[in-house]
């Protein structure tokens, strides 16, 4: 680290909260989602706690109703949906396409505190007394009868609602204006792909939400009659509304994640991914057609018969494009040449529970079976299997495979192994009886339940206490590797991406002479050497 | 005796649960097979492949498309037939249900109260005769709530603002799980209760020994007259309103030039929103009930209103 680089460009305050380097930006966000994940985490921990025994004996009914609430409304919108594109993306988007930095690099810094000031006020909401909703605010609940901080809360999502749509613009833009030359829209890495289609949804979905909650608090403080049908309102326009975004969402939240196991994938068995265009185009389908599926999560609320048809179908056909990934990233191991570094783990980790939750989606999606699993404790296992088997453990992936190229330090192979095997074992353990608990009927968000599903919720409480351990070790090794760890190369995976060809840590201004790109991505060769993009 | 397999699975006791469980057998066998052969390719990609491993390695499949087109075409075929498979078992589920015995259920922070025809009530248990297909009308008085009962494999919001009808059947006598499945507030965890399901004369002996003392009809035409309703729709009323003996279950003339079927949904919304629908040479002098009846007294109304069906105006 003797060289310049964007890490020791300065080391006053004013150098780290004004800066317009997306790298340093990336590092504000990074920061700022370990300190949520571990809000939320730390939630989702007291509510298994509490689940151990099927009485209420840690929290009251009302505690425990906040506590759900601000796992979901912290992990969702202050922690999943920003933490692949705005933490890796950020860092690692100009980069890969060789550019100085993303379109609008002042706009990107915007969007970190416009992230803040929502964070800061929905934790506001949390302390002054909490949240009682759910993260789903459903009216006329939201609207009437909860007593609890519900406009301080939506407003604080509504405010980090424009973070996601500045982000989503930037890499719009970014990805359409600064690649560098020769490099084509085929020859872009598949990350880029799947960013470009999550920006999207962002970009289309994200003010559907912010009308949304706005219409929550004109109902709330105003009283006027939109939602809560004694004033003239529809509730099931709410659940029309909310889903519209919400399910889009879901595929905000696990896009990047898809995206970086192409890296990783064809990174650690050093052959091109297989089938490139199904795979980037896959990502467009996901996200066109993420838009037509949001009344599955209506389909017994008393929308109509005909509704519900039309919903499921669709869901059936996202899935399709889902299912081409799972295969190509399997065909992708074929005749590979393998190696099971860290990154590796969590990508194996990542197929096997992202297609868990992928198959038990179709459940869901199948009419006269989601009649008896929705609002169980199998929809709550589905979308964990998706958001913490599926983007949480690609996020841990990718953040192991650029943490040489973020810090200039290689972490300690062995720690992170391990550290990889636990979080699988103690995410199964906490999740998959959650489905049997679903299939059994057992409701979620249940602060007591009956003693006959006792078994199955302390298999799932001591898993998360595995799961809670085996997330925090990441924070010892790699806190550790930032000051102790061995310097890393430029390129300590032998990869042909453009952010391999330039110093770890980058310089300031990311490439010293603008890289001319000449080929596609990923060729790799078995012998652990690969051709530059820009060779 | 498929269901041996899945020892945690307690049989379903209507009469589509055993599509549903044939179908959650179905969606587990179709997804052990794809899993099975996930996990097979991954493992023995993984050890045929590892780098240390001198495997052939050439030949590699260049032009992919033609598995990429054999993969989607088989996804989406799967799909497709799983989809039919769920919808037909739905359609089935959610069928109008027949008007024969309807009970009442009103659904509030964080009761269930049940109303039987004979004006019997209970609170957090309903009993039902066994094999009797049992016609509910939910409505709401507050938040969204869920009608859930596991062993019927069967679920449906109560959204307040509306009835809902569900057709309700159980197949063998016992007492079931009843959940509130929807979010609805502090102790939506307490909002549980029962499903005692009886043999017909046990049921019978049952409804007997509750002694009401009106039927929910007659609590009804106590309201009617309370509430000043038979002030304009009574007989010797002055007022030019529409009579309503022989009213339910015959087709209404709207104002529109449309017509509507006079069930518990119309009537319901006669009394809260009278101007929505307004019957055709009727003058909308109604005023609306809104916010002055509770659903306890809507329905007993709507049963009152039943009950004259049969009369002439």
């Amino acid at each position: 680290m003797n060289e310049d680089n964007y890490l020791n460009a300065g080391y006053s305050l004013r150098s780290w909260f004004f800066t317009t380097d997306h790298k340093r930006i990336a590092i504000l966000y990074f920061a700022s989602l370990i300190f949520f994940f571990f809000v939320g985490g730390a939630a989702a921990t007291a509510i298994r706690i509490e689940l151990a025994t099927p009485q209420a004996d840690l929290v009251s009914s009302d505690m425990y109703n906040r506590l759900f609430t601000m796992h979901g409304i912290i992990m969702v919108w202050f922690f999943l949906i920003p933490s692949i594109p705005n933490t890796l993306g950020n860092f690692i988007v100009p980069l890969m396409i060789g550019a100085r930095d993303l379109a609008f690099p002042r706009l990107n810094l915007l969007s970190w505190y416009l992230f803040m000031l929502g964070g800061a006020v929905t934790l506001f909401a949390i302390l002054a007394g909490g949240v009682d909703t759910g993260w789903t605010f459903y009216t006329p609940f939201s609207t009437l009868y909860s007593n609890s901080y519900v406009v301080a809360a939506v407003m604080g999502v509504f405010i980090a609602g424009f973070s996601s749509i500045l982000t989503g613009l930037n890499f719009i833009i970014t990805i359409h204006r600064l690649r560098a030359p020769g490099l084509t829209w085929y020859r872009l890495p598949l990350f880029l792909w799947s960013l470009y289609a999550t920006s999207v949804i962002l970009v289309l979905a994200t003010p559907v939400l912010a009308m949304t909650l706005v219409l929550i608090a004109v109902e709330r403080v105003l009283g006027v009659g939109i939602f809560d049908p004694k004033i003239g309102g529809d509730p099931l326009l709410f659940q029309h509304l909310f889903w519209f975004y919400s399910h889009p969402a879901v595929y905000i939240m696990i896009l990047p994640g898809m995206g970086v196991i192409n890296e990783l994938v064809s990174c650690f068995s050093r052959k091109q991914v297989f089938g490139y265009k199904f795979v980037a185009w896959a990502s467009m389908a996901i996200a066109a057609v993420g838009f037509l599926v949001w009344g599955h999560h209506m389909f017994v609320s008393g929308q109509s018969l005909l509704a519900s048809l039309v919903f499921s179908f669709m869901s059936f056909i996202v899935a399709v494009p889902s299912a081409i990934k799972v295969f190509n990233w399997t065909a992708t191991l074929h005749k590979g040449s393998i190696h099971f570094d860290a990154p590796m783990l969590y990508a194996l980790a990542f197929i096997g529970l992202f297609t868990i939750g992928g198959l038990t989606g179709l459940f869901l999606a199948c009419l006269a079976f989601d009649v008896h699993a929705t609002d169980t404790y199998f929809v709550v296992a589905h979308f964990h299997y998706i958001m913490v088997g599926g983007m949480v453990t690609a996020y841990f992936g990718g953040l192991h495979y650029w943490w040489p190229k973020i810090t200039g330090r290689l972490y300690p192979e062995y720690w992170a192994r391990a550290a990889a095997v636990l979080i699988f074992f103690g995410f199964n353990l906490t999740f998959f009886p959650q489905f049997v608990l679903g299939a059994e009927g057992m409701p979620r968000r249940y602060h007591v339940y009956p003693p006959e599903f006792q078994v199955w919720n302390v298999l799932s409480s001591g898993g998360a206490v595995i799961l809670a351990i085996a997330y925090l070790m990441p924070m010892f090794y790699l806190g550790y590797s930032l000051f102790f760890g061995r310097r890393a190369t430029a390129n300590p995976w032998n990869a042909p991406g453009l952010e391999w060809q330039t110093p770890s840590p980058p310089p300031e201004h990311n490439f010293d002479t603008q890289p001319v790109v000449t080929r596609a991505p990923y060729q790799y060769s078995p012998d652990f050497k690969a051709e530059p993009q820009n060779a | 005796m498929w269901r041996e397999w899945l020892p945690f699975w307690h049989p379903g006791v209507s009469p589509h649960g055993d599509d549903t469980d044939l179908l959650f057998a179905g969606l587990l066998f179709i997804s052990a097979l794809v899993l099975g052969l996930l996990f097979f390719l991954l493992a023995l990609f993984c050890v045929r492949y590892r780098a240390s491993n001198l495997a052939d390695r050439g030949d590699r499949i260049r032009k992919s498309w033609h598995w990429e087109v054999s993969w989607t075409a088989a996804s989406f075929v799967g799909f497709l037939g799983l989809f039919v498979w769920g919808a037909v078992i739905y359609f089935e589920i959610f069928r109008t249900p027949p008007d024969e015995l309807t009970v009442f259920v009103v659904a509030k922070q964080w009761m269930w109260k049940v109303q039987h025809a004979g004006g019997q009530s209970e609170i957090n248990v309903l009993h039902i005769p066994v094999s009797r297909p049992i016609r509910l009308v939910m409505a709401s008085q507050d938040v969204i709530h869920s009608f859930f009962i596991p062993a019927l494999r069967l679920k449906h919001d109560v959204v307040p603002g509306r009835y809902q009808d569900l057709e309700i059947t159980a197949d063998k006598p016992g007492r079931y799980h009843l959940f509130c499945a929807e979010y609805c507030g502090t102790e939506h965890s307490g909002m549980t209760g029962e499903i005692v399901v009886m043999e017909a004369a046990d049921f019978a002996a049952w409804l007997a020994q509750q002694m009401p003392s009106n039927s929910l009809a007659q609590e009804g035409g106590a309201l009617f007259r309370e509430l000043g309703c038979s002030g304009c729709h009574g007989g010797g009323s002055k007022v030019h309103a529409p009579p309503l003996e022989g009213l339910y279950g015959n087709l209404v003339p709207l104002a529109d030039g449309s017509f509507v079927t006079a069930d518990d949904k119309y009537i319901r919304d006669s009394i809260l929103l009278p101007r929505s629908q307004i019957a055709a040479g009727y003058e909308p002098l109604m005023p609306s009930f809104e916010g002055k009846v509770s659903e306890d007294q809507l329905l007993r109304l709507v049963a009152y209103i039943k009950s004259i069906g049969g009369q002439q105006p």
